[in-house]
């Protein structure tokens, strides 16, 4: 039984993660219906930018909460920076273009972040600091839940929360949701649909950092490549929740670290991936729409 | 001229890349012990390129709008002329022939090692080929193809490892398995659009990758297979050197079968229909064209060929092992017909030898490859997205548009 909850919180843990990520795939696609490849460099950079700036104030000594505050923040800030740039760079320019031309920007745009990072810093794996500190309170449940898991759960809630608070009422988070109805409509209304576009990509990064500063806090060590993988596994759970609708994102997300975290306890860990990739397939091909999603219907 | 506005933007833009950039290009630590390494000049140099490739951008768009360069929108225009040149029926059979002489008599010219990395940039041609059936003239984004490679390749190691069997026995075999592969990847993404198959064929493509990599008992896992046989030449065993330019020659004769089928085949009635389809699916249904058999015959058509390709990469190396099958491959393959054109047979083929010659004969280059990569798939969708040699459509002109001065002759005594 203690097996089972300890399955179940690593599920948990796993699910946060890819739910921070899912939610950039699934807000950029809800708006301007792109499948943003590139989103998953985004949350390697977040790692790496993270990596950084911790091992910076770690030399200098700064305390240790101090220390993973500034680390998210400074992850989310050019994590954000550069989902700006790339949709500035890459996908604006092709707005008007046919469907594959901004798909094929994006693969473009991936492929050039991660070998960019991979030149400018290494290939090779890099050991990532422990930012979280053990917490005393958590002590007589080692077993099931660490420290790190637990917070993991407790921020990517937070983030969670308030970005559902955001969309639904702030000003802002209107504009976006009318974006996301109606580009044109939206225009008419005195939307300005350029800047909300931004704004998404700027906030679907921000959360992908805070994912990759948590989980590189977690795992212990990051590489280029991380991206890769995250992004095609919280691409999954979007896809699974149905693309487009961010209560769905969560959801798909949750059910997917459950899934992978119960297969992998009680089955095999070779087939991991190919077990997310295969799902993946499974539910394009089957249920394309998703769980909560609607069913789009394509007007002659 | 340059504005004072346009240097504002220009600086700012700078600014912007010299922050954006900071982190990752200017710090570099080491966790291990813990020292930092500050590298400044790194970002003088980011704030000047992109500094100076602002304004450039700015400068040629801000022309472009005004229309103050007629005479370089003319000059652009013979250029592309020339590129028209190519079309032209006697200077294309000149180039073909010139070209394939030269490919020809490369072996006696140039040392094997030339030799070798040409017979590279062949296979790439093959596979680009292949894609671009596909992903040009079906319109189906196929970012798992180098799955169809792997079966190819494996096909090989595995009956030569078991059964022995030579290459020869193995060629059509593999392209059959690529095609049979090609199918069992078309059946279930039938119903699916552009982007959802994309991603539909990338996890393909990785399932593929991981499979070879995890079941140890059928592919022997992670080290490969090694002692693949080379192709025989009537059972005479030949000098180093020798199978080397044979294996040339051998490429030489897949490019050509290559070129040859898929020529035929994109001016044939199948052809027609898989551009019918990437111009519009349902209009193409509504023409009355069976949208499963189409769609279908396009990924087997151009598994194919990866098959074919995979078969002779295992004879090439003779060693197969699954790191030769990433998705990397996949977007190199994908690039290489983007950049050419896609849909464009010369372009294709101009893709394939820029993007894997220039790489091996410029070092400076190389280590920067995959970033040229991903920065090409990316400009040539906003600059050029037809590609650097745009494919020829079939027209038909009507006699009477074709020359409007007899036209408005022509429609009276026809009446």
């Amino acid at each position: 039984m203690e097996y089972f909850i300890e399955l179940l919180f690593s599920g948990l843990t796993r699910g946060s993660i890819y739910a921070l990520i899912a939610l950039g795939y699934t807000m950029v696609y809800g708006i301007i219906g792109l499948i943003n490849f590139a989103h998953g460099e985004m949350y390697m950079i977040g790692a790496f930018t993270g990596l950084i700036v911790a091992e910076i104030l770690l030399i200098y000594q700064f305390p240790l909460p101090a220390v993973f505050v500034l680390t998210a923040l400074a992850a989310v800030i050019w994590s954000s920076a550069y989902g700006f740039t790339v949709e500035r760079i890459a996908y604006r320019p092709l707005r008007k273009a046919p469907r594959l031309a901004p798909l094929i920007s994006a693969i473009g745009m991936s492929i050039f972040l991660q070998n960019y990072v991979q030149l400018v810093q290494t290939a090779d794996f890099l050991p990532f600091p422990s930012l979280i500190p053990e917490f005393a309170f958590l002590e007589p449940y080692a077993g099931i839940i660490g420290s790190t898991d637990a917070a993991i759960l407790v921020v990517s809630l937070i983030a969670m929360l308030l970005l559902s608070v955001m969309v639904k009422w702030t000003r802002i988070g209107k504009a976006m949701r009318a974006t996301a109805q109606d580009q044109k409509m939206a225009l008419l209304v005195g939307v300005n649909v350029d800047r909300i576009i931004s704004f998404t990509f700027i906030l679907g990064s921000g959360l992908a950092a805070i994912g990759g500063v948590l989980i590189a806090s977690h795992v212990g060590q990051i590489n280029v490549f991380i991206g890769f993988i995250a992004g095609i596994k919280a691409f999954t759970a979007a896809v699974l929740g149905g693309i487009g609708s961010i209560p769905g994102a969560v959801l798909g997300s949750y059910v997917l670290g459950l899934t992978e975290s119960l297969t992998t306890g009680y089955v095999s860990s070779d087939y991991e991936d190919v077990f997310a990739f295969a799902l993946l397939v499974l539910i394009l091909i089957f249920r394309p729409s998703g769980l909560l999603g609607k069913a789009s219907v394509d007007k002659v | 001229m340059i504005t004072r506005h346009d240097l504002r933007h220009a600086g700012l833009t700078g600014l912007w890349f010299m922050f954006l950039t900071f982190p990752l290009v200017v710090i570099k630590i080491n966790p291990i012990e813990h020292t930092v390494h500050w590298r400044w000049s790194n970002m003088v140099w980011i704030g000047v390129v992109s500094f100076l490739a602002s304004l450039t951008i700015r400068l040629v768009q801000g022309r472009r709008r005004t229309g103050e360069n007629e005479k370089q929108q003319s000059l652009l225009q013979t250029s592309v002329r020339q590129f028209d040149l190519l079309r032209r029926p006697a200077f294309f059979r000149a180039a073909l022939i010139t070209s394939s002489v030269l490919l020809i008599s490369f072996p006696l010219f140039f040392s094997s090692y030339q030799v070798n990395i040409l017979t590279t940039a062949l296979m790439y041609v093959v596979l680009g080929l292949g894609l671009n059936i596909v992903v040009g003239m079906a319109g189906l984004l196929d970012l798992g193809y180098v799955a169809f490679y792997a079966v190819g390749a494996y096909t090989y190691a595995l009956l030569h490892l078991h059964f022995n069997l030579g290459f020869w026995m193995v060629l059509p075999i593999g392209g059959l398995l690529g095609a049979l592969f090609g199918l069992l990847l078309g059946f279930p993404v039938l119903r699916l659009r552009g982007d959802y198959l994309a991603i539909v064929t990338l996890a393909f493509g990785q399932i593929v990758r991981l499979i070879l990599e995890n079941w140890s008992e059928f592919s022997k896992g992670p080290s490969g297979i090694a002692n693949i046989a080379r192709p025989g030449l009537f059972g005479l065993t030949l000098s180093p050197e020798a199978t080397i330019t044979y294996l040339y020659y051998l490429m030489i004769g897949l490019v050509g079968l290559t070129v040859f089928v898929v020529n035929r085949l994109q001016n044939s009635r199948i052809g027609r229909a898989w551009q019918a389809l990437r111009e519009d699916e349902i209009a193409c249904q509504a023409m009355g064209i069976d949208k499963t058999k189409i769609k279908l015959s396009a990924f087997a058509l151009g598994a194919t060929w990866a098959g074919m390709a995979g078969v002779f990469f295992a004879a090439k190396t003779t060693f197969v092992n699954p790191a030769s099958f990433t998705f990397i491959e996949s977007a190199i393959i994908l690039c290489i017909v983007v950049l050419g054109g896609m849909g464009s047979i010369a372009g294709v083929m101009v893709g394939a030898l820029i993007l894997i010659l220039l790489p091996e004969y410029l070092r400076a280059v190389a280590d920067y490859r995959m970033l040229a990569f991903g920065a090409i798939l990316v400009v040539m969708m906003i600059v050029r997205p037809q590609g650097l040699i745009a494919p020829k459509r079939r027209t038909y002109t009507l006699p009477s548009t074709h020359n409007p001065v007899n036209s408005s002759d022509v429609p009276a005594s026809d009446r």
